[in-house]
């Protein structure tokens, strides 16, 4: 029997807004424990919780972006569940009113388009985090609780471990754009719960599904579900049944462990927020905020195309995130050739990237120097060689290409009148290589050509050498 | 005589001519406690040497002549489940026993900038649910008029303690009727505001769509005072109203001439005992002769106010209460097994039975297929509960009815007929239901023990319900009368 | 009587995080029971198309700007904490 596999995500996305969702404690990664933290975030009796404007503006700009439909009347609800890191044991979140519904993501699928639909993204807080010792207990920081989250959950649209590997590098592309967030899986800010079923091909209702946690990076959901996949497989396959359970992903053996099974569905008793109160996103509102989103990757892409004459290729690496896109286009800005901005983009550029794990703000290159460095080269200043020595250069300290180029004598010999009494010189030495070309030998020219660049230490405009030497052999 | 015999506008005229100094204030409190909280148990923790520190600081200012702030001076009790910085609040419970907040409730704040000087802090039912006082962990409050009997509750201290003449001024919390039943059963003056109208930031949650402090006084004219120092917009409390504060004493008139008095014919039913439907009769006859007209008037849906109230305020303290789990503050058991089992063991040990009741209500009327049947429904019927005064304020300016139907019972006895409970519950809980404010003050006495009125205000209209409780208590004496202890 | 379970009243309890001895499971059975007993007179109140009351006002769109304030000193935070270590709150193991 052949099966289908059916996936849906679940992916939180922490906000970063200077300050928590309901309390004006700082949000910032990487501090002491419990040293960004107060009153009202380690719910001491009698606090209070007061809503981040910024927070519900970037919940709805990251719904927008990923297309949903806003809602006009929304609240937060309590969910109630004991946890040590759940320091009031609720969490405020939003349960039947979520901000954003019925949003989509498109994908490509060996060269297909196809859509992901986003069932809803509601804003929520983060919980502190619970650190377990070998010792029998457990240390608790609530540096994170209060950190406003948005959950976007998909519909089980995904058909493949590679299918939720594109919606995922989609998702994190589009909400990096907006800036709502930085989509680090390594810090958390980004994570990721995968549920999957197989069922019969041609079958219409689901099967049972099981859970996936502990997919820390893109690749290991990939891993994790491609995993699943097999196992759930072989058991259908020998007759068995899936069971409703929650399964653990280990990184050391790529497999799925069981964590928990399911027995009945929790049961949160969520109810309206009391100490919150509604809220009404009006039209004019909502259009204050979609002003302020950003050209997003796709559209991006298609103007790349369309516009600049990219191919297809080009667009999408360029605009894979925002920040190369960004650089992009201000090198072209800096009247750099697009073409060739992008072949150094995508070739030394990332290339330096990747060898020295680096990221695009880490290097001391700037849109401008690139720029200049490419017209350069345009220009017949710069040889590819040595504008090869000028790109490590500009990569690790900066500067002024111009600068460089002239400082270090850089620059390619592309001035007749400087070249034309050398070329005159080294036909006058060598007659013998004169009468072989005009004999037929072609390789007379490559060794007079050698002389010439030899005679200025290989600064010589090639092609014009080339030209000097054509045009001096007809005068004789 | 005692110094609080004096209103607070004469207090203020003795400190600025410095006849007496804030020590002296402060002093006459602490003597009077020393004296009687043996009998009435109203407090849980004293502050004498902080306050006086602060009385002295305070004396300074007099002899500069800065006497500003409408309390100035003035010692106050505050009811323990108000959070004050470094000074342990307890909720009554032995989950908080051991409990030193970090931070000030906002009305501490603004108690503080009027110049007021906190003595103490008051008993209650544990997390304020009861009506008796009789659930606190620490001891039971008694009745200052006759100390076999109940304060009421829940801000049972708050209410004894002013009676008493312990202190002047008392901050209690009203979620179904406890400031105003107190006050009713102790012969003073409480208010519960509007919701909305103070701050609920640093007030330890029972209820969070019902929860209100308010203020306990002798008389009515210092109630409006106090309320004046407290009330506003915070914005540390999403929930409280950005709604302007009016000097409530410029409108304490005594001029109450073509007022309409409405008075539903649910207050009056056979539930209410005799003496209690009479002082409430002669006290309608009063108003007639201030100039007021009053008509009998009907809430029809009193009566389910009762379940209603009991499911929204359950459902709420079972969530606001999960909070005390044993890691963060409070109580924590001993030898827990385990996780699981450290917060069973502390939850368990650490509140008391009333409380383990209501939570567990809380939670069930949340569960997975109670929360249409029960919480969705209590909240409709919230809607109607609230239309039906808002119907009756389109003619009338304020509902009048007795505060409970019998004066306070003895203490441990229960009463058991269940007209009188149910009359008791109608009488007090509709008003948190619908938000609206509502004053009780002393109209009568029934075998020495006092008999409250409730006097009923449109929405953030507590300006008209002082006016009608002040002239009613310039006409009358009952405010003057005093307990014997 | 039964309105309830005791299977219910127990895990009413468990999702509570309180610990019911069997005297008190009896109890507050009793006492349940008696509490749905009150809730079900509601079903006597037609509530077809009215609005739910969640807070009293219809207030909406209160929020504060996106300003940070330094957190609280570690030390009084731990004023109240029954334990903690290395600038932690200490817990049993959490075990999932």
């Amino acid at each position: 029997m052949n099966f289908e596999t059916v996936i849906g995500l679940e992916v939180h996305v922490e906000l970063k807004t200077k300050s928590k969702a309901f309390s004006p404690a700082p949000n910032q990664y990487g501090d002491e424990p419990n040293t960004n933290t107060n009153v009202i975030d380690l719910a001491y009796p009698g606090t209070l919780p007061v809503l981040n404007k910024e927070a519900v503006e970037f919940a709805m700009k990251a719904a927008m972006a990923l297309n949903c439909e806003i809602a006009t009347e929304t609240r937060f609800d309590r969910k109630n569940y004991f946890y040590p890191d759940n320091p009031k044991a609720y969490q405020i979140t939003q349960d039947e009113f979520p901000i954003g519904r019925n949003g989509w993501i498109e994908i490509e699928v060996d060269g297909k388009k196809k859509k992901i639909r986003i069932n809803r993204i509601h804003l929520e807080e983060d919980a502190g985090k619970s650190i377990h010792t070998d010792e029998g207990y457990s240390l608790v920081d609530f540096n994170r609780q209060g950190t406003p989250l948005i959950e976007i959950v998909s519909e089980a649209d995904i058909r493949s471990p590679e299918e939720a590997y594109l919606y995922l590098e989609k998702l994190k592309s589009i909400i990096q754009y907006t800036g709502v967030s930085d989509v680090k899986m390594e810090e958390g800010s980004l994570r990721c719960d995968a549920n999957i079923s197989l069922r019969p091909i041609g079958q219409e209702e689901f099967g049972t599904k099981t859970e996936l946690k502990n997919l820390n990076s893109f690749n290991f959901v990939r891993k994790g579900l491609e995993y699943e996949q097999k196992r759930q497989e072989k058991i259908l396959l020998s007759g068995g049944m899936i069971r409703q359970e929650t399964r653990r992903f280990d990184e050391a053996t790529g497999e799925t462990i069981l964590m928990r099974v399911k027995e009945e569905a929790d049961d949160y008793r969520y109810f309206p927020e009391p100490d919150l109160v509604f809220l009404h996103i009006d039209e004019e509102w909502k259009e204050r905020v979609r002003a302020t989103i950003p050209e997003l990757p796709d559209a991006r892409q298609k103007r790349y195309v369309e516009e600049l004459g990219l191919p297809e290729y080009d667009a999408k690496v360029l605009t894979m995130t925002k920040e190369m896109s960004d650089f992009f286009e201000a090198t072209i800005a800096a009247g750099a050739d697009p073409k060739q901005a992008s072949n150094w983009l995508m070739g030394e550029v990332s290339g330096y990237m990747n060898k020295h794990q680096k990221e695009l703000h880490d290097l001391a290159l700037t849109p401008e120097s690139l720029a200049s460095m490419i017209q350069l080269i345009d220009k017949g200043t710069l040889s590819s060689k040595m504008a090869k020595k000028v790109f490590q250069e500009l990569v690790e300290k900066g500067g002024d290409p111009e600068k460089i180029v002239k400082e270090r004598g850089w620059a390619q010999i592309s001035d007749e009148a400087t070249l034309l009494p050398i070329v005159n010189e080294v036909l006058d030495e060598n007659e013998q290589s004169i009468i072989d070309f005009k004999n037929g030998k072609d390789r007379a020219l490559g060794h007079l050509v050698g002389q010439v660049m030899k005679k200025t230490r290989g600064m010589a405009n090639p092609p014009l050498v080339n030209k000097l030497i054509l045009q001096e052999i007809e005068k004789r | 005589m005692s110094l609080f015999e004096h209103k607070l506008a004469e207090l203020q005229e003795l400190l600025q001519k410095k006849e007496i100094t804030v020590s002296d204030l402060v002093a006459e409190s602490f003597k009077r406690i020393h004296e009687v909280d043996d009998k009435v148990k109203a407090f849980i923790t004293l502050d004498e040497e902080r306050a006086r520190e602060q009385a002295k600081k305070l004396d300074e200012k007099q002899a500069n002549g800065e006497t500003d702030g409408l309390l100035f001076g003035m010692p106050i009790g505050i009811k323990d489940n108000i959070v004050t910085q470094d000074l342990r609040t307890t909720c009554a419970s032995k989950m908080l026993e051991n409990f030193v907040p970090i931070y000030n409730a906002t009305v501490m704040d603004k108690l503080q900038e009027a110049g007021a000087i906190t003595v103490g802090k008051l008993n209650m039912d544990e997390f304020a649910m009861g009506g008796t006082t009789e659930s606190s962990y620490f001891h039971k409050t008694r009745n200052p008029w006759n100390l076999d009997y109940v304060p009421g509750g829940s801000s049972g201290g708050s209410a004894a303690a002013v009676a008493a003449g312990e202190v002047p001024f008392a901050l209690g919390s009203d979620t179904g009727g406890s400031v105003r039943q107190p006050a009713g059963y102790c012969g003073v003056v409480g208010m519960k505001p509007t919701y909305g109208r103070v701050s609920r930031y640093g007030l330890v949650a029972f209820a969070s769509s019902l929860d209100q402090i308010g203020t306990i006084t002798r008389n009515v004219e210092d109630n409006a005072y106090l309320l004046q120092v407290i009330a506003g917009h915070d914005h540390r409390d999403s929930t409280s109203a950005d709604v302007e504060v009016p000097n409530y004493v410029e409108q304490l008139t005594g001029d109450i001439r073509g007022l309409k008095i409405a008075v539903p014919k649910e207050y009056l039913s056979e539930g209410v005992s005799e003496p209690v439907r009479n002082a409430i009769l002669e006290a309608l006859k009063k108003f007639e002769e201030l100039g007021a007209t009053w008509e009998e008037v009907s809430l029809p849906h009193s009566k389910y106010s009762v379940p209603a109230y009991y499911i929204i305020a359950s459902a709420e303290a079972s969530s606001n209460l999960a909070r005390f789990d044993g890691i963060r503050y409070g109580y924590r058991a001993e030898d827990a097994k385990n996780l699981l089992d450290l917060y069973k063991k502390s939850r368990s040990e650490g509140f008391g039975a009333e409380v383990k009741r209501r939570i567990m209500i809380g939670n069930y009327v949340l569960s997975k297929g109670n929360y249409e049947k029960y919480f969705r429904k209590a909240q409709q019927v919230r809607t109607l509960i609230k239309q039906d005064f808002e119907k009756i304020f389109e003619n009338y300016d304020v509902i009048v009815g007795p505060i409970a139907p019998t004066t306070a019972n003895k203490i441990g006895e229960f009463t058991k007929n269940p007209l009188t409970m149910y009359t008791r519950d109608i009488l007090t809980i509709p008003v948190n239901l619908a938000g609206v404010p509502a004053i009780s003050i002393p109209c009568g006495f029934d075998n020495g023990l006092p008999i409250g009125m409730q006097i009923i205000g449109k929405h953030f209209d507590e300006g008209t319900v002082y006016r009608v409780a002040h002239a009613f208590e310039q006409a009358t004496d009952f405010h003057k009368q005093r307990p014997q202890l | 009587m039964a309105r309830i379970t005791k299977e219910e009243v127990k895990r009413i309890a468990d999702v509570s995080r309180l610990h019911i001895t069997d005297d008190e499971l009896e109890k507050i059975s009793a006492q349940l029971d008696e509490f749905i007993e009150l809730a079900e007179t509601l079903n006597e109140v037609d509530t077809t198309g009215v609005e739910p009351t969640t807070h009293v006002f219809k207030v909406k769109n209160v929020m504060r700007e996106d300003i940070p304030e330094p957190g609280m000193d570690r030390d009084l935070l731990f004023k109240n904490a029954p334990d903690h270590q290395d600038g932690q709150f200490k817990v049993p193991a959490v075990l999932d």
